[in-house]
């Protein structure tokens, strides 16, 4: 592994093609090329213009709340007696995750290059939410690919994106579940090139979709810097926060990571534990391959076939993590663990006991993993962790686990 | 020259087009695609397009895909597909295959190991559909080395730039898919084909194949009036879709459909001699 300064680390990554190390790139079909050349055009050129920014925010402030809190959670650091845990309140954005932080960029940008019909392609369904929910007020058709096995998981939102307007397509190929939802998505955008804009919901995807969509929910971490600050005088211990494709995590990492004293921590869906084989945790038990257009960690067999993941959250249960996650597990920046479906239910249950927080399955993995490592660090010092969605949605999960049925 | 090249320069002299049906190895069971392999050829297939089954077929149609996830129940991976085309190259030794699929399972056999055993088993063009010039400079070298052609698509939104920095890498034949979609989606309309076939001319001497929506001997006669080469895909695996429960019926019955086609691009061929 090559000596690296992580203080040279935002002007170096992504390269020109998209490259984070050997991770990442632009592997789609000829078909794509061109709209994918286009996006990243269009990108450059309003990116860094004021008034496109001032849209953003302007809507990232009266439409979706934010800043979102950073809220000390005092009775819960008192029970894990260790470092001081702060929770940072994505769960607080309208719809209830932070998935929305980057669907209005995507949007505004969709609508600045004449796009006028958005698709999406969502797991758990808050991402598909967050779309529906731009293309209502932006007034752009909206359709949202989802695997058929989470359509039945996630029900209430498959309804919450038809009562904004959204078409819900059900994909019944392959597991039926995240990554067929993108496959979907992607052969639509083929066939839908020229009026159709696909919002992509994590940073995974070709180049440019997986530094755009870190650029967008970048402002998690940056609020969370200044918000630390003036809370506790200094910048946070450790970072910790769970990661599907790993949006939530690289929004709250990206802006710290050339502050080398804070630590961070990815954390994975080991299912039933890594050892079963059934789980979500490329970057903890996967290899590196080419999966929907960027090279990353992956879960597959020796033939280089997909091969079935399991996660208790339909948010982590994907084969592949963003490129820029498999780089910062190799040089060495970033830490990535997992946590089991089972640690990730009692995390789930002792934060909504201990705080009145009910967070969602996916962020309960990032609690769990809190459990473990709050213990271990002194008073002094202090965790930040992304609450990146609500409960709700999970109600029904949850619930049949403990043998209920609404 | 490749065996490629040898195939078009002969029909050329002959004032053939080229038919190249694609199937995918394995599909439905392994023993078949052999056999089916020398049927094709029978009927009339000039080059055979052997498609490597992948978990994620993102750029194919449900037909396809669902020939992929045939293929993969019988647990095929790309080392069956290199035994399968040693195996056919048993008995056959002109027709050139190309091999078609994603990026993923050669990554996973690694570029260099691939291109030997691909060279090993006859093998003469690849065809990464998700692996853009950009990203495919290593697995080109790699074939290279062997003299195996790296076969590239060219798409209706493809800009002139692009087709400029295609040809410069692209041999053996450029792949021009016929409309925006995935396999088997789309009727194609020949009109718009001949006008990007005749602008691609500007730009490279290599054969133009045309692929992506030909359904039918009509379709087929029409594009072979325009193109060099025409791919039959999703029609074919429709056929064998068919067949999935009496395999031992498929490869006649594929290879009369593919006979519809050859005597269909001929008459077209004779009339406009």
């Amino acid at each position: 592994m090559p000596e690296l300064k992580f203080t040279d680390y935002f002007k170096n990554y992504p390269d020109k093609e998209g490259h984070f190390g050997p991770y990442g790139g632009r592997f789609v079909g000829e078909t794509l090329m061109g709209a994918i050349y286009e996006l990243e055009e269009a990108y450059e050129q309003y990116r860094n213009d004021p008034q496109f920014i001032a849209e953003i925010d302007k809507d990232l402030a009266d439409f979706v709340g934010r800043p979102s809190p950073v809220y000390f959670a005092d009775n819960w650091t008192r029970k894990l007696g260790g470092a001081q845990i702060y929770l940072k309140r994505e769960d607080l954005n309208h719809t209830g995750a932070h998935k929305v932080n980057n669907t209005i960029g995507q949007a505004l940008l969709a609508k600045r290059m004449g796009k006028t019909r958005i698709i999406a392609e969502t797991g758990a369904g808050q991402h598909g939410v967050a779309s529906a929910t731009v293309a209502a007020r932006l007034g752009l058709e909206c359709v949202v690919y989802m695997g058929a096995e989470d359509v039945q998981r996630q029900a209430q939102n498959v309804y919450r994106m038809k009562l904004l307007g959204a078409e819900v397509v059900p994909v019944q190929s392959g597991a039926k579940t995240l990554k067929d939802a993108l496959n979907e998505a992607l052969r639509d955008w083929v066939t839908n090139v020229d009026n159709t804009f696909y919002i992509i919901g994590t940073v995974a995807g070709p180049h440019p979709y997986p530094a755009m969509v870190r650029d967008f929910q970048s402002v998690i971490g940056r609020e969370a810097k200044n918000q630390m600050l003036s809370a506790t005088g200094k910048l946070p211990d450790a970072l910790v926060a769970c990661i599907g494709g790993g949006s939530n995590a690289i929004g709250m990492f990206y802006p710290f990571i050339e502050d080398e004293s804070v630590a961070m921590y990815g954390v994975e869906g080991a299912g039933h534990g890594i050892e079963t084989g059934q789980h979500s945790a490329p970057l903890s038990a996967g290899t590196p391959g080419v999966l929907h257009g960027n090279r990353t960690y992956l879960i597959q067999n020796k033939a280089g076939q997909i091969t079935a993941t399991h996660s208790i959250s339909a948010g982590l249960d994907y084969p592949g993590v963003g490129p820029e996650h498999a780089w910062l597990k190799d040089i060495g920046r970033a830490n990535y663990v997992s946590a089991t479906d089972d640690e990730a239910l009692e995390a789930f249950h002792e934060l909504t006991r201990t705080e009145g927080i009910i967070p969602a399955l996916e962020t309960s993995h990032a609690l769990a993993y809190v459990k473990k490592l709050a213990p271990t660090m002194s008073p002094d010092q202090t965790i930040l962790v992304n609450v990146s969605g609500r409960g709700d949605k999970d109600m029904h999960t949850v619930a049949s686990m403990a043998g209920l049925n609404f | 020259m490749s065996r490629i090249s040898e195939c078009f320069a002969n029909l050329k002299a002959d004032g053939q087009t080229a038919l190249i049906p694609y199937v995918t190895a394995g599909d439905p069971e392994r023993w078949v695609t052999v056999p089916l392999l020398h049927a094709l050829v029978d009927a009339g297939a000039d080059i055979i397009e052997l498609g490597v089954p992948f978990s994620d077929p993102m750029c194919d149609g449900p037909v396809i895909q669902k020939a992929c996830e045939r293929a993969l129940n019988n647990e095929v991976t790309l080392q069956h597909v290199l035994d399968m085309v040693a195996q056919f190259r048993d008995k056959n030794k002109t027709t050139p295959i190309v091999l078609m699929g994603y990026d993923n399972p050669m990554e996973a056999m690694g570029y260099a190991k691939f291109a030997e055993k691909a060279a090993e088993a006859g093998v003469d063009g690849v065809l990464t559909v998700d692996s853009p010039p950009e990203e495919s400079s290593e697995l080109r070298q790699a074939l290279d080395k062997y003299d195996i052609d790296s076969i590239y698509l060219v798409a209706p939104t493809t800009s002139v730039e692009r087709i400029q920095r295609i040809a410069s890498f692209a041999k053996g034949f450029i792949y021009y898919v016929s409309i925006k979609g995935v396999t088997g989606a789309a009727a194609l309309d020949v009109a718009e084909v001949r006008e990007k076939l005749a602008l691609l001319r500007h730009y490279t001497d290599l054969p133009l194949g045309v692929g992506f929506g030909i359904r039918d001997g009509q379709s087929a006669a029409a594009v072979a009036e325009i193109a060099d080469a025409v791919v039959i895909g999703s029609t074919l695996v429709r056929c064998i879709e068919e067949h999935e429960k009496r395999p031992e019926a498929l490869p006649a019955a594929v290879a009369g459909l593919l006979a519809e086609m050859r005597y269909a691009i001929n008459a077209r061929n004779l009339a406009s001699a």
